[in-house]
């Protein structure tokens, strides 16, 4: 047996002369519970589909459990889907929907009957076997498309925005019971999302997508700590993107910011080198004797958050944030900042298109 | 202020009037004893008797429930098939298709009927019954792919999906979900189609042969003779029929109203909780 459950082997598809997906390969491990986070059409949708066999792609092959089942229709691969819009049969009472993946399967009616309950008593819809679709709430809708999907112990659960349609105190219970729920069955789940909280709150493991292609692949940590590119920087939490050129290189790395000198993460790039640097906008230290100097410009409060604008020399703009309201400094009043160099990044950028 | 409230209860009534006034004289003189319609002899179920002692219009009756039922049912089936197709089949043609299948509703009857004999006859088909259905399988069509092409068209396509997903494959998807789904569109259509069958009587006309009589065509002819009390027996019935048929689907849309309350109550619960 191979170690992974499911391997994607640059696997592309266009949709009339859009490349949704440029070739993209990995491997899923196991029990992992693995997300795929991007903005909407970044070609995350489509790779669920792929995965569950609704689409072929172009070229490329997806490897479940070891076979390839690149050509394989939906209905014969172990795999199943909570749909976002939860796609519960409406004609069906609940316990019907949930028991619908092994009739089809010709499994014993008393067995059905049995597993049914326990699936329904797992997601605390016990007392609603009879009803229909129409009859419950959203929450519990979503319950019963989580518990029609898992009856049928697939080998990859695959998850497409399953809590989008719910609000936010829901949505956060729900994400708590998700997560347990997959702990305790072991089975293996991909989940898409474009909410970076959902993504880190949850996720053994995050996949990065944009336009089609992986930005990066890591553990929430990496991804939120260690940005491969400029895109994760900003898209998991907010991190400024500045450009500089490096001045030292080595371990005591350093970089010119806006004509400031500051120190960098350790760098092999030879001094002059241009490069992109992604510092959290609360790691931004402010009035640091012998930091770079640098004008206020903006200042405005919104989420809890205090939000500094610095304005630079040759139009560097750096972001600083903080807790409260409280911070004085006023627009036009100069001000220095700092950072540790445990907390700057250097980044890809994309090419200008 | 009240001047107008009056009104307004005036010209409802004078509009309920119109509609319903007739129909129930209809209803009212059929139990009327005497033979002439505008004069009241005194109640009587003596026209109902006649009715169902009349051995020609009971042939005619049971001709027109053959016809309908048959070119409805026949229509049923081309209709939903032609409209899963085209949700399935994506061509660039596709709306010139449903614009043309959707067509013949628009055709005036009296040219379709003509259409029809002239098709027929040119095949050198024996009118009758088979040309009867045949002709009204043709115009029965439309309505049922358009009601089920709108029912598809409204439907989210991920439950079909989802059944796949869950290993159904193309046959036990059909017969679980996408029929189950579409049935009261289909249902619909299909009444629909039965009440186009069963009053038609242009084309019925052109395409019958002299020993086949549609209840419509019967009906027609008699009353040449004027209205006989018999006839509004016959419409008197007909009524029960229709308004019996109109109170069960209200029942079914009831049932559904209710289903959608305790939804809402669910989604209070919830956001309570």
């Amino acid at each position: 047996m191979e170690n992974y459950i499911l391997k994607l082997e640059n696997v592309s598809k266009t949709f009339e002369n859009t490349n949704v997906l440029k070739g993209i390969s990995m491997e899923v491990a196991r029990g992992e519970f693995i997300t795929f986070l991007g903005p909407s059409g970044c070609g995350k949708t489509t790779t669920l589909r792929i995965i569950a066999g609704l689409l072929t792609p172009d070229s490329g092959r997806v490897i479940l459990d070891g076979e390839d089942v690149t050509a394989l229709p939906p209905e014969k691969r172990n795999v199943n889907t909570v749909f976002q819009s939860y796609a519960l049969f409406p004609h069906m009472t609940v316990a019907a929907n949930v028991g619908y993946g092994l009739k089809v399967k010709k499994v014993a009616k008393n067995e059905i009957a049995q597993r049914v309950e326990e699936m329904l008593s797992l997601v605390q819809l016990s007392n609603y076997a009879n009803r229909r679709p129409d009859e419950l709430s959203g929450g519990q809708q979503q319950r019963v498309a989580i518990a029609r999907a898992l009856i049928n112990r697939p080998r990859v659960l695959l998850l497409d925005e399953p809590l989008g349609a719910l609000d936010l105190q829901l949505r956060r219970q729900m994400q708590l019971e998700l997560s347990r729920l997959q702990k305790k069955l072991g089975i293996t789940f991909i989940y898409i999302t474009h909410d970076q909280e959902e993504a880190i709150n949850m996720s053994d493991r995050i996949v990065v997508m944009k336009d089609g292609r992986f930005q990066q692949i890591g553990t929430p940590d990496q991804v939120y700590n260690q940005p491969r590119t400029a895109f994760v920087a900003q898209f998991v939490g907010n991190a400024n993107i500045i450009d500089a050129v490096v001045r030292k290189s080595g371990e005591q790395a350093t970089a010119m910011v806006g004509g400031a000198e500051l120190p960098i993460c350790a760098t092999q790039l030879p001094p002059g080198s241009r490069i992109s640097l992604a510092c959290r906008t609360e790691n931004i230290l402010l009035g640091c004797p012998g930091g770079a100097s640098a004008v206020v410009r903006e200042k405005s409060f919104a989420g809890g958050l205090l939000r500094i604008e610095l304005a630079m020399e040759n139009g560097v703009s750096v972001v600083a944030t903080r807790h409260g309201i409280n911070f004085d400094a006023e627009p036009g009043q100069a001000l220095t900042f700092d950072w540790d160099k445990e907390n700057v990044v250097i980044v890809e950028k994309e090419e200008q298109r | 202020m009240k001047k107008q409230w009056k009104w307004s209860h005036a010209y409802l009534a004078a509009i309920l009037a119109l509609t319903y006034v007739p129909i129930l004289l209809t209803v009212v003189y059929s139990f009327n004893e005497s033979k002439i319609t505008s004069v009241w002899g005194g109640l009587s179920l003596k026209w109902y008797r006649e009715l169902f002692s009349d051995r020609d219009l009971r042939e005619a009756l049971v001709n027109s429930l053959v016809l309908a039922l048959c070119s409805c049912g026949a229509a049923t089936v081309i209709g939903t098939m032609g409209a899963l197709g085209m949700e399935k089949v994506k061509l660039r043609a596709n709306g010139w298709i449903e614009y043309i299948s959707t067509l013949p509703m628009m055709i005036p009857e009296i040219i379709l009927g003509m259409v029809f004999m002239a098709t027929f006859s040119l095949m050198g088909l024996p009118f009758g019954m088979t040309t009867l259905i045949i002709a009204h399988t043709t115009f029965c069509v439309p309505y049922i792919f358009m009601m089920v092409k709108a029912r598809l068209a409204g439907m989210d396509k991920s439950i079909e999906e989802a059944a796949r997903d869950l290993g159904a494959g193309p046959f036990r998807l059909f017969w679980d979900i996408t029929l189950p789904m579409i049935l009261p569109a289909v249902l619909s259509g299909m009444l629909l189609a039965f009440a186009m069958s069963f009053d038609d009587v242009v084309i019925s006309l052109f395409v019958t042969g002299p020993k086949v009589n549609t209840l419509p065509i019967k009906i027609y002819t008699k009353l040449k003779t004027g209205v006989t009390p018999e006839i509004n027996a016959l419409a008197a019935l007909l009524l029960v029929v229709i308004i019996a048929a109109l109170l069960l689907s209200n029942f079914i849309s009831a049932q559904g109203r209710r289903r959608q309350k305790r939804a809402a109550e669910a989604q209070q619960a919830e956001a309570a909780a």
